[in-house]
C-alpha cells in the first residue's frame, strides 16, 4: 500500500505539505463512505485508494458497502442508465423495492460519523435515516453524466438529494437546479497504483506475448469495461475503416462490475461486430488485472475512449498519464481531460474518430506531442493528490458559508 | 526591525450554480446575476489550471466566445481586457457587462447543445505555510520551494480578491525599503505569463536586489 509521502517525487513536497495543514483543519472529525460495491468499477477503485490515504493523513475514514442481490443491482443498473438519458422504465414495485433494500442496509450499518459521504444512487435512500439533531453533515457524491437524465428518474432521486448539505458532480454540464449546495470535483488517477506505475519493456512485452499480441506492429486500444456506453462495437467499426489504409491492431480490454448484469451480452457482440479478424483482441480481463491494463496502455501506438455517455472517463487520464495520444468522445469530464488537438483529439462520430486515428498513425511526431500535454495537464489536475485536496476542501465547506475562508 | 514576511498558500473548491447560457444574451443575464466569486472564477482558473500552458485562454468568457459561438471579435474584446487594472471583482463585472451590452442584439445565435456556457464559482481557503522570510535572501530561497498556489495567492488573490491596492510582494519589498523592487514588480503584468515563468522572473529581480 501506498503512503502519502511516496507521491512527494511525483508531484513535489509543497504539494503534499499542503495536504497535510488541510488535513489537520479537518481532523477531529470522522469520514463515512459507502458505496454498493468493492471492487470493479471507478468508484471503488478511487475509494480502495483514497480511503486508506486520508487516514495516513489522520483523518478517521471509513468504508461500508451496501448489500444487494441482482433484483436490486438491476434496478439500480436500470437507474443508472435513465441517469445517462436511457429510455427505460422503473415501476413503482421497482422503486419500492429498491428503498426497502436501502432501509434494510440502514438499519444494518452504523451510520454515525461527522460526515456521511454517500457514492451514487444505490445507496442514496440512506439519507432517510437523518437525524438532524446529531449534527451528522451529508454529502451525495455523483459519480454519473447526469447531463439529460430521464426527467421522471432525476426527479425522484432529487427528492433525497435534497435532504443532504451538498452534492458532487463530475463535469461542468452535471450541475442541477437544486436548493443545495453544488460542488465539482474530477476523479482521479493514482500515479503509483499498479495500473498507472512505470513498467519495465520486459513486463510490457510479457503481457503482450500472452495475449497474442503482436509487438513490432501498431496497436490501437481501448480499455474499457463492456457496456454499451463504451460503444465497443463502434471502436471495432473505427478500425475497419482505418485498417482499409493503414495496417493496425486492435485491442479492446476490459472486465466488468458486480453491479453491472449487461456486460457478458455486449461482450459477444463485440466478438460477433469482430467477424473472426485475427488483428481484433477483445479481451475479458478480471477484476485486479491492473497490470495486463498497464502494460496494454503503454504498448500502444494510440488510445481510443469512444463512449456515448461518460461519467469522467479515468481511462482517458491513465492514458494520457503515460504519455499516450488519445482520441476521445467529448462526452462528460472527457473535454476536461482533452484540449482538442492540443493534449488530445475530441471526436463525436465513427467517422471522425476513424480520420483522426490515420491521422495519428500517419504523423508519429504529432501524436507524441499530444500524448506530451496530456502527461502535464493531467500531472497538473487529476492525479489522487488533487482529488485528495478537494475532498479534505469539501469536507471544510461544511462548516463555512463564506467565499473567502482563512484558516 | 522590519516585519518579517510570512508565506500563505491557497485553494478552492469549484461550486456549480446550475445556471447556463446558450449565447450571448443569456450570458449577460448570467454575468449580472452570479456572485463576484464567479467572475474571480472564470477570469483566473486558467491561471492555475493550465499553469504550464503558454499561450493560455486568458479566460472561460473569451474562450467559450471564441471557440463555442465563433465570436472571434467579441472574444478578442473580453480576452484583451487588462484584468491587472481593476481593482475588484465588481469593476470587472461591469466592464464584461458593457462589452456584452454593446454587442448588437441582432447578431445573437445559440451555440450547438451541450456545449452551454456553465456559470461556475468558487470557495477560496486561505492557509498559512511554515516559510517566514527575514531577507531577500530568504525570500528567495523560499520563494523556489514554496507551491503555485503560495506564489498565485500573493500575487492575484491577494490583490484583486481581497481589494489590496499591490499584491503581497510589493507590500513587503516596499517596506523593508526596497522601493525600487516593489517598483519593477509592480510593472510586471502577471496574466499574460505562465505561473513558473512568473517565478522565475520575480526570482531574478529578487536576486538581483539581495546582492546589494
Amino acid at each position: 500500500m501506498q503512503n502519502i509521502n511516496d507521491y512527494m517525487p511525483v508531484v513535489g513536497h509543497s504539494v503534499i505539505n499542503e495536504l497535510y495543514l488541510l488535513a489537520e483543519r479537518v481532523q477531529p472529525r470522522a469520514v463515512h463512505n459507502v458505496n454498493s460495491t468493492a471492487v470493479g468499477g471507478g468508484v471503488a477503485e478511487i475509494l480502495t485508494r483514497m480511503v486508506p490515504l486520508l487516514r495516513q493523513l489522520g483523518l478517521n475514514a471509513k468504508w461500508d458497502v451496501i448489500k444487494g442481490n441482482d433484483k436490486f443491482f438491476n434496478i439500480t443498473k436500470s437507474i443508472h442508465n435513465a441517469l445517462h438519458g436511457a429510455d427505460v422504465r422503473i415501476s413503482k414495485e421497482d422503486w419500492e423495492y429498491f428503498l426497502e433494500v436501502n432501509r434494510e442496509n440502514a438499519a444494518e450499518m452504523d451510520l454515525s460519523g461527522d460526515i456521511m459521504f454517500v457514492h451514487d444512487p444505490q445507496p442514496i435512500a440512506l439519507i432517510e435515516q437523518r437525524t438532524r439533531r446529531d449534527g451528522t453533515k451529508w454529502i451525495w457524491r455523483c459519480h454519473i453524466d447526469v447531463t439529460n437524465p430521464q426527467k421522471d428518474v432525476m426527479d425522484f432521486l432529487r427528492t433525497y438529494v435534497e435532504k443532504y448539505d451538498s452534492a458532487v458532480f463530475s463535469a461542468p454540464a452535471f450541475g442541477q437546479e437544486m436548493g443545495i449546495a453544488q460542488v465539482l470535483i474530477s476523479p482521479s488517477i493514482d500515479p503509483l497504483s499498479d495500473k498507472n506505475k512505470e513498467l519495465s519493456q520486459k513486463a510490457v512485452d510479457a503481457v503482450l506475448e500472452r495475449f497474442g499480441i503482436d509487438k513490432e506492429r501498431r496497436l490501437v486500444t481501448q480499455i474499457s469495461r463492456f457496456d454499451y456506453l463504451k460503444d465497443p462495437v463502434g471502436v471495432i467499426r473505427v478500425y475497419q475503416k482505418v485498417k482499409k489504409h493503414i495496417d493496425c491492431q486492435l485491442v479492446l480490454a476490459g472486465g466488468g462490475a458486480t453491479d453491472d448484469p449487461e456486460g457478458l451480452q455486449v461482450l459477444e457482440e463485440a466478438k460477433s461486430a469482430a467477424a473472426g479478424d485475427p488483428d481484433v483482441h477483445i479481451i475479458f480481463l478480471p477484476a485486479g488485472s491492473d497490470i495486463e491494463v498497464n502494460a496494454l496502455q503503454r504498448a500502444s501506438t494510440v488510445v481510443l475512449q469512444k463512449s456515448l455517455k461518460e461519467g469522467f472517463g479515468l481511462t482517458v487520464a491513465e492514458a494520457l498519464w503515460k504519455a499516450k495520444p488519445v482520441i476521445a468522445s467529448a462526452v462528460g469530464g472527457i473535454p476536461l481531460q482533452i484540449k482538442h488537438k492540443y493534449s488530445g483529439i475530441l471526436t463525436y462520430s465513427i467517422e471522425g474518430t476513424a480520420h483522426y486515428l490515420k491521422q495519428l498513425l500517419h504523423e508519429p511526431g504529432y501524436a507524441k506531442a499530444l500524448g506530451l500535454n496530456g502527461r502535464e495537464h493531467i500531472k497538473n489536475n487529476f492525479l489522487i493528490t488533487r482529488h485528495i485536496r478537494d475532498y479534505l476542501l469539501l469536507f471544510l465547506s461544511l462548516y463555512y458559508e463564506q467565499d473567502v475562508v482563512s484558516l | 526591525m522590519h516585519e518579517p514576511f510570512h508565506f500563505y498558500t491557497e485553494s478552492h473548491l469549484v461550486r456549480l450554480l446550475g445556471l447556463k447560457a446558450r449565447n450571448t444574451l443569456e450570458l449577460l443575464e448570467g454575468m449580472k446575476k452570479v456572485p463576484a466569486s464567479s467572475i474571480y472564477y472564470h477570469t483566473h482558473r486558467f491561471l492555475q489550471q493550465h499553469h504550464y500552458l503558454s499561450p493560455e485562454p486568458p479566460n472561460d468568457f473569451a474562450y467559450w466566445l471564441a471557440n463555442i459561438l465563433n465570436l472571434k471579435q467579441l472574444a478578442e474584446a473580453f480576452a484583451s481586457v487588462d484584468t491587472v487594472d481593476f481593482k475588484n471583482m465588481e469593476e470587472l463585472r461591469a466592464e464584461f457587462i458593457g462589452i456584452l451590452e454593446s454587442y448588437p442584439v441582432k447578431n445573437v445565435v445559440d451555440c450547438p447543445e451541450g456545449q452551454e456556457f456553465h456559470f461556475m464559482a468558487c470557495k477560496t481557503f486561505i492557509l498559512p505555510v511554515q516559510y517566514v522570510a527575514h531577507n531577500l535572501r530568504e525570500f528567495a530561497d523560499i520563494l523556489r520551494r514554496v507551491s503555485v498556489n503560495s506564489l498565485y495567492f500573493h500575487i492575484f488573490e491577494s490583490r484583486m480578491r481581497l481589494e489590496r491596492d499591490e499584491n503581497d510582494f510589493q507590500a513587503w519589498f516596499r517596506s523593508i525599503g526596497e522601493n525600487e523592487l516593489a517598483q519593477r514588480l509592480s510593472r510586471l503584468d502577471p496574466y499574460t505569463i505562465t505561473l513558473e515563468s512568473l517565478r522565475g522572473q520575480i526570482l531574478e529581480m529578487v536576486m538581483k536586489y539581495a546582492e546589494h
